[in-house]
């Protein structure tokens, strides 16, 4: 087996075109294979010199780094990265007592250890997983409210920033991805009445704006409860976005469970499985890996439509960081300041990408 | 019912259809088919594309609904009744053409998770059982492979094992051989003679007339729908009485 | 799955009342009968609840609010609107500015996309990394984050008196985008019906040819009559109106300018924001639809001499198209769903005009249930439409 594949590997080495290609050939075929593509390139070359020197000049050479005085910035040509310097605490924490900031920092950190402890498959274990999640929700409660150990209470009304962000996506995700399993199971269901019903949830969903959802969450949703009940703001909006989630990523289940072959379910109808027998054990665990790509895809989004909390006062990083630029002294600024929001939403979804990329080969692997 | 009382005659039939009728919209698959199986007895299906073999046989587990007629394994009777469908399939082990393994469970997975989830065993006897039945279809060090890993005559003998792990004392095989390359067929027969040597009850629908010839108690010819004809092998191969079974021989024994 | 598959017609056996409850059917149909009431319940129990409420908060409920009032004024409109007009009629307001930014968004989403997603699979290595790096960006960047962004550069636009001046076709300043057109002339409604008349010519003379062809064999080259008849027609319909070619250049004047139409920097804004993360999305589906059709394709048409044309217009164009437009088209519902977020800049869509309205009368349900029919009716046409779209392409096939 191993010389044999061994020798594939030489030959294939051998005949690939790519592996024998000097620099010289792979500047021919890709930039200068005929003079429109010479043309081509150079014009793009000359357009992207001038824009990386633009960019060297303003964001580096002329930019003001560190500064309490925003004359400075007025000053200068190049870039005022000092309004994120001197602006970090409210862009990233929003509205949440400044004193109390230390919490919010502690909290991210609790947060994302647990994010990526979860996401190794070496850790993948519920009696592991299980207790690590119970443990860091129930710090980052204390941490977030406070009203314990001496803590200052802070009501859900003045969490912000990051933070924020940070929860809305995980609740989005955690909450939303049981319901859209839900979804594509009853639109794949054997019974009628199921099958419409999710129909009609999917598709009514999918077809009007996350806005209204939000709306409704924060408008309507309180009309729907008995008198007397009361859920917290930031919780509707947390099922809202994740119910709006839920309907996008059900589609794309959907699409993973048809691709199952019929022959998978006669062979646990055979060992006598029952219904969510062979769901979970057999048909789940083969369409999630089969749409992981696109799963991952909405993930990100979800991740993205956080930000629409603007419209409703939520004060995420994006809420935080434009309140932040109503500031007369620094509003010049913004281009800086949202370029930093940017980087942030990037720099998270880059991340996700990666790792679906790394679970993607993974599976092909057989390792998980 | 008087079926569900199983106490029933040492040569009474373990598997016994009635008249079974089956349609696919306006298309008979099946018609009015009677066919009795006794404990031990092996019995090879065979019969040209369409003729309703594989239906047939997918109807005693339920894997298709008939419509008419009655269908009895160990006196109970297959009906929409969920009890009476499990305690008929915990009985009935199917072999696919296709092999249907679980592709993101290792082998031994596949071979563990029926005795888990249904018989309820634990998991450390559920390995043990699935060890033996490995070792009895001879590749035992693929146990912590994936099926795709596996060559079609290893995953075919992967999925009789699955199944010989419920420890059925019926087995259907639905052309377990159609789908191998040459080479690996054979392997698979082996395995199929060893358990028909060890006394298990089995139907095989198959166009292996040699294994036919060395195996079967009696084979059954099958063609649109019906049963054509049904005999014990000397006489199915050396005299068949039908025009359409000689056709059918002449055709897949001339090369 | 298989368990659950109720039984085609009744079985042969009789059956007691114990036995019932274990019948797959009677299963089947009790779950199904149980999951309805729990709907219905469920249903019930919200309705209840909100009447309730809204009883108890006195607030009115029914539509006959949309006949009211609405006192407020519209900054900009479409149609003839004021402060005495009534809710409904702007709330029409409100979706005539939706779909007029959504049209300019998709046209211009549409002409970024195509160009990025051609780059995107240039043989050109610098261009397609660009193209590559310029997807990425503007796809991961929250929308919402890439309109709010463009509404501060639109802010932070000179004012009038320093306008950017556009190669002395209009300008760019705070007051938004103002450029020169065409003086009205009664000559432009004709010459659009002209274009239309001129495009199902086209499209009829297409079909002639393709008829001619298969009954006689020969070839009749269709691409010049047809680009005659979509432009000459407009261009007679213009002349035999005496060619009427006055054009309003806007000119600063004062604050402002005179002369040329201004689009408000919060409409400017908000198709830049939707139609750039849009094209991100677009390039990448005419990658995969480019992608699509297999070189072998290409190379069987070329052994049979087909001619470059001729290959572009019945072997790649079809298959390409096929693979693009039915994401494309959610695109393009999904950018005018995007437009929605217009109240983050101040642009009046529907949405926001709906939440004024919400906030002025209370009545949340109604004016929350105004906004998602229309974008439901807007997404169930336009799947309609695929549909149609899908079947056509799928009966070419044959």
């Amino acid at each position: 087996m191993t010389t044999a594949s061994s020798q594939t590997r030489l030959v294939t080495a051998a005949y690939d075109p790519l592996a024998r290609m000097s620099a010289a050939d792979w500047l021919k075929r890709n930039l200068f294979s005929s003079v429109w593509q010479t043309l081509l390139t150079l014009v793009t070359a000359a357009v992207l010199l001038r824009f990386f020197w633009f960019v060297l000049d303003w964001g580096v050479i002329n930019a003001v780094w560190v500064t309490s005085d925003p004359d400075v910035c007025r000053a200068a040509t190049g870039a005022c990265w000092a309004v994120i310097v001197e602006k970090h605490r409210p862009m990233l924490f929003g509205l949440y007592p400044y004193d109390e900031h230390w919490r919010l920092v502690l909290m991210m950190v609790i947060y994302l250890v647990t994010v990526v402890v979860s996401l190794m498959p070496r850790n993948w274990n519920l009696r592991f997983l299980v207790p690590l999640w119970l443990v860091a929700a129930v710090s980052i409660g204390v941490l977030m409210f406070g009203g314990v150990l001496g803590l200052r209470y802070v009501p859900t009304s003045e969490w912000g920033g990051l933070p924020l962000t940070m929860l809305l996506f995980t609740g989005t995700v955690l909450f939303g991805m049981p319901v859209a399993v839900l979804l594509a199971l009853g639109r794949r269901a054997p019974l009628p009445v199921a099958r419409g019903v999710s129909v009609v949830f999917i598709e009514a969903l999918r077809g009007v704006p996350l806005i209204t959802i939000l709306f409704v969450a924060v408008n309507v949703f309180p009309l729907f409860l008995p008198a007397g009940v009361q859920v917290d703001k930031l919780l509707r909006i947390t099922i809202g976005i994740a119910i709006f989630f839920a309907c996008y990523q059900a589609e794309v289940i959907r699409g993973g469970l048809q691709a199952i072959p019929r022959g998978q379910y006669e062979a646990a109808a055979s060992l006598s499985l029952t219904y969510w027998q062979t769901t979970s054990r057999i048909i789940l665990p083969q369409a999630l890996r089969i749409c992981l790509p696109a799963i991952t895809n909405h993930i990100i989004a979800a991740m993205k439509n956080t930000s629409f909390v603007i419209i409703i006062g939520l004060f995420d990083i994006l809420t935080a960081t434009t309140a932040v630029m109503q500031d007369p002294l620094w509003r010049k600024f913004y281009v800086e300041a949202y370029l930093f929001v940017a980087a942030v939403y990037l720099f998270f979804g880059y991340a996700l990408s990666l790792y679906a990329r790394k679970v993607e080969k993974w599976i092909a692997s057989g390792r998980i | 019912m008087s079926q569900s009382t199983s106490t029933q005659a040492a040569d009474a039939p373990i598997i016994s259809l009635h008249n079974v009728s089956k349609w696919y919209g306006q298309f008979q698959v099946l018609c009015a088919v009677d066919l009795d199986v006794r404990k031990g007895e092996r019995v090879v299906v065979c019969g040209p594309s369409g003729s309703g073999k594989s239906t047939l046989i997918r109807c005693i587990n339920r894997l298709e609904v008939h419509q008419e007629g009655r269908i009895f394994v160990k006196g109970l009777e297959m009906t929409d009744n969920v009890k009476n469908i499990d305690a008929i399939r915990r009985n009935i082990g199917m072999v696919f053409q296709n092999f249907n393994l679980f592709p993101h469970l290792t082998v031994l997975e596949n071979l563990t998770l029926g005795p888990m989830l249904t018989r309820h065993m634990k998991k450390a006897d559920a390995e043990d059982l699935a060890m033996h039945f490995l070792r009895k279809v001879r590749i035992p060090e693929q146990a912590r492979k994936y099926p795709l890993q596996l060559s079609g005559g290893q995953q075919q003998r992967v999925a009789i094992a699955r199944s010989l792990c419920m420890e059925p004392e019926i087995m259907l095989f639905d052309e377990p051989t159609s789908a191998l390359d040459p080479e690996m067929i054979k392997e698979v027969l082996d395995t199929m003679i060893e358990l028909a040597e060890s006394g298990m009850t089995m139907i095989v629908v198959t166009h292996e007339m040699g294994f036919a010839r060395t195996v079967a108690d009696n084979v059954v010819f099958m063609a649109d729908g019906r049963m054509v004809e049904s005999a014990p092998p000397e006489e199915f191969f050396g005299n068949p009485r039908e025009e359409r079974t000689r056709t059918f021989l002449d055709q897949i024994l001339k090369h | 799955m298989i368990d659950a598959t109720p039984a085609r017609d009744g079985q042969p056996s009789a059956r007691r009342s114990k036995d019932l409850l274990y019948s797959e059917g009677f299963r089947a149909a009790a779950y199904q009968i149980a999951l309805a009431a729990a709907v219905v319940f469920v249903g019930l129990f919200l309705y209840q609840n909100v009447v309730e409420n809204l009883q108890r908060q006195n607030i009115a409920t029914g539509f006959g609010f949309l006949r009211e009032v609405s006192q407020f004024e519209i900054g900009e409109t479409l149609i003839n609107y004021s402060a005495r007009d009534t809710y409904a009629r702007a709330l029409l307001v409100g979706l005539l500015n939706t779909l007029s930014v959504s049209a300019a968004g998709i046209v211009l989403a549409t002409i970024i996309g195509f160009s990025v997603g051609i780059a995107r699979v240039s043989n050109n290595w610098l261009l397609q990394r660009i193209a590559t790096g310029y997807v990425e960006i503007v796809r991961n960047v929250p929308v919402i984050l890439q309109v709010i962004f463009w509404a501060a550069v639109t802010r932070n636009l000179p004012a009038p008196r320093q306008a950017l001046e556009l190669w002395g076709l209009g300008f760019l300043s705070n007051r938004g985008l103002t450029f020169a057109t065409p003086v009205a002339d009664p000559a432009h409604g004709w010459m659009f019906l002209a274009l239309v008349a001129g495009i199902a010519l086209a499209g009829i003379g297409d079909r002639w040819a393709r008829r001619h062809r298969e009954a006689t064999g020969k070839h009749v080259d269709m691409l010049w009559p047809s680009l005659a008849v979509v432009i000459g027609l407009p261009l007679v319909v213009w002349l035999a109106f005496g060619a009427p070619h006055l054009i309003s250049f806007p000119e600063r004047k004062g604050f402002s300018f005179v002369g040329g139409y201004t689009i408000s920097p919060e409409f400017v804004a908000l198709m830049t924001g939707i139609s750039l993360y849009a094209s991100g999305f677009i390039a990448e589906i005419v990658r995969a639809g480019i992608e699509a059709t297999p070189k072998g394709q290409v190379e069987a048409a070329r052994s049979i001499a087909l001619r470059p044309r001729f290959i572009m217009r019945y072997v790649v164009l079809p298959q390409a198209l096929r693979v693009i437009v039915p994401p494309l088209t959610s695109q393009y519902v999904s950018l005018i769903k995007n437009s929605s977020i217009a109240v983050v800049v101040g642009y009046p869509d529907l949405v926001n005009i709906g939440n004024t309205v919400m906030n002025q009368t209370g009545q949340a349900v109604e004016a929350i249930a105004v906004m998602m029919t229309v974008y439901l009716i807007i997404s169930v046409v336009t799947s309609l439409l695929m549909n149609t779209y899908n079947r056509l392409v799928a009966i070419k096939e044959r």
